[in-house]
């Protein structure tokens, strides 16, 4: 069996961020970056699948050279092989989409995971984007998946509003990975530097034939305006008194 | 052209709550475009709702019902909404983000090959037609704004920016539409639902909120919680820390890659306010905080802040409330 599975390159969520002067974009500069955290769950169920079925796992990352680290990151974690698709100018989901079925029509994955949404734009767009333009069946915010005995079939659990609800998907797949659906290995050090020996194949949006032209855009980032708080009480009554009075919440 | 599409998750007959915000936002951009506004329901059996939807003010109703559409799929009910929009010369399709919309409007978009924008905080309108709109990034530490090229635009709403649209008398006209929707080709089917069962209002929906963190300790403490839940006709909810830890469902997170809740009181009780969890629930009316840890980063954005232990406090507030309610 063969999973294909993303990962993007986000900024720290515990970082402070500042906005550029131009007020486009993030300074990037002293900022730590990692694997986004839904992907690094994406890559630890690929692995799992594997372990169980046997097969390959591929991670693939779409940017500029720097996000190479975190491809050897979902190596080191245990994935095979990765591809990395050089490019540097700016995209939105749409354009990740139709890079990522490029990428499939190439690899013909019988599985394809996405973390349900990445913690720097949370837009959560792409992996649905690209099972429509395969005609892929999909399965959204999995907090468990099995693999039918003939294989060709996965029964998923996902995360919706109130519940779980379950859903069977013909193979090949879209999977997005909810927080829930497992815990990431860690990588070990001698599977780190293991990772390095890996190969990854580079390729760039105009061998794959792809046009990237963003409909979505940012026009201007700003801070949003900033809650005043800080006043403590001191006293369970005085909270009360303070609820029923000042706020009349209660 | 500047017609706008809302389309509504419903539940049990009834529309969801949340959906009369993505309602309001749709009704309004339409206006401000001088195009129509209608609502689009799809599902299997919809007597009950498509009447009570046809009191929002919206220009008509249109209603896609078949028995194939019974269980919900994202592949199918993309296929639905998808012959429905085409036929209605929309510029803006509409939907409140949740779990329904989220996984569902990326497919719509691509079928009808436009850019989609997920979870925004305001739409602006110039010359008869959408000139951008405002989202949040980063966890809320940064607000965007965007624009989006092409005819068509697809977006979901975020429920807390938008009010509800009230419910009129008057009732607008419900157009039945049919599509065909091939079981065979869906490679797809629905299984089951789930259901977290709860006495307590939606966390999205609930005027007041109590909700619970690490502080708590374990699912104990969330029972002392749930006694000044019930008091105040509150929903539960919880920080990341208290879901990973197994102490409640997860479907009560509050948070950055939960639910984006903005209620009249937002009571956190142990909840140290880490960024990703403010970024849940920061637009709350009132927002009290009660931590034994004088220095947790909640106090900072807090109305009230209770430098107390919770054990000890929260059955204390229990008592007084109830004396002053």
């Amino acid at each position: 069996m063969k999973i294909l599975v993303t990962v993007k390159r986000v900024s720290d969520p515990e970082a402070k961020l500042k906005i550029k002067p131009d007020g486009l974009w993030i300074q990037t500069e002293g900022v730590k970056f990692v694997v986004n955290p839904f992907d690094e769950i994406a890559v630890e169920e690929a692995l799992r699948i594997k372990e169980k079925q046997t097969g390959e796992v591929v991670v693939v990352s779409v940017g500029d050279k720097v996000v190479t680290e975190q491809i050897r990151a979902a190596l080191a974690m245990g994935a095979d092989r990765g591809i990395f698709v050089n490019y540097a100018g700016s995209y939105d989901s749409y354009d990740i989409a139709n890079i990522l079925a490029k990428i499939v029509e190439q690899e013909k994955p019988d599985i394809i995971i996405l973390g349900k949404q990445a913690v720097d734009d949370d837009m959560g767009q792409a992996g649905f984007m690209l099972a429509e333009l395969l005609g892929y069946p999909q399965a959204a915010f999995a907090s468990k998946v099995e693999i039918t005995d003939d294989k060709k079939k996965a029964k998923v659990t996902r995360e919706i509003d109130g519940g779980l609800e379950v859903k069977e998907v013909e193979l090949p797949c879209i999977i997005t990975a909810d927080l829930r659906l497992n815990t990431p290995r860690y990588a070990s050090l001698p599977n780190i530097m293991k990772a390095k020996q890996k190969p990854v194949k580079e390729l760039t949006v105009e061998s794959l034939g792809v046009a990237v032209k963003p409909r979505v855009t940012v026009k201007k980032l700003s801070e949003p305006p900033k809650r005043k708080g800080g006043v403590k009480v001191e006293s369970v009554q005085d909270l009360v008194s303070k609820l029923k009075t000042e706020a009349k919440v209660i | 052209m500047g017609n706008v599409i809302i389309l509504c998750e419903h539940k049990n007959g009834e529309l969801i709550k949340q959906s009369l915000s993505a309602a309001k936002a749709g009704i309004d951009a339409a206006k401000a475009m001088g195009g129509k506004s209608y609502l689009l329901l799809i599902g299997s059996g919809m007597d009950r709702v498509k009447e009570s939807a046809s009191h929002f003010g919206t220009d008509g109703v249109l209603v896609v019902d078949d028995p194939a559409l019974a269980g919900y799929t994202a592949e199918a009910y993309a296929i639905a909404a998808y012959e429905t929009i085409k036929s209605q010369s929309a510029s803006l399709v509409l939907s409140t983000t949740s779990a329904f919309a989220k996984e569902l409007l990326p497919r719509i978009a691509v079928k009808l090959k436009a850019g989609m924008v997920s979870d925004i905080l305001s739409i602006n309108t110039e010359g008869g037609k959408v000139s951008g709109f405002t989202r949040a990034m980063w966890a809320g530490s940064i607000v965007a704004d965007v624009a989006v090229d092409g005819d068509i635009i697809i977006a979901t709403v975020r429920g807390t920016a938008f009010e509800h649209a009230p419910k009129l008398d008057k009732a607008s006209e419900v157009k039945a539409l049919s599509v065909k929707i091939d079981q065979q080709t869906l490679k797809a089917k629905y299984i089951e639902t789930i259901e977290h069962k709860s006495t307590r209002p939606q966390l999205t929906d609930a005027s007041v909120v109590i909700s619970g963190g690490r502080g708590l300790k374990g699912p104990e403490g969330f029972k002392t919680i749930g006694q000044l839940a019930d008091l105040l006709g509150a929903a539960i909810g919880a920080s990341r820390a208290a879901v990973d830890a197994g102490w409640v469902e997860n479907d009560l997170q509050v948070g950055q890659t939960g639910k984006i809740v903005a209620p009249n009181l937002y009571i956190a009780v142990g909840i140290s306010g880490a960024i990703q969890h403010l970024a849940g629930m920061k637009d709350s009316k009132t927002i009290v905080a009660i931590n034994k840890d004088p220095d947790a980063p909640i106090f900072q954005i807090a109305d009230y802040g209770l430098v107390a232990d919770f054990a000890k406090a929260v059955p204390e507030l229990v008592e007084e409330i109830k004396k002053v309610k």
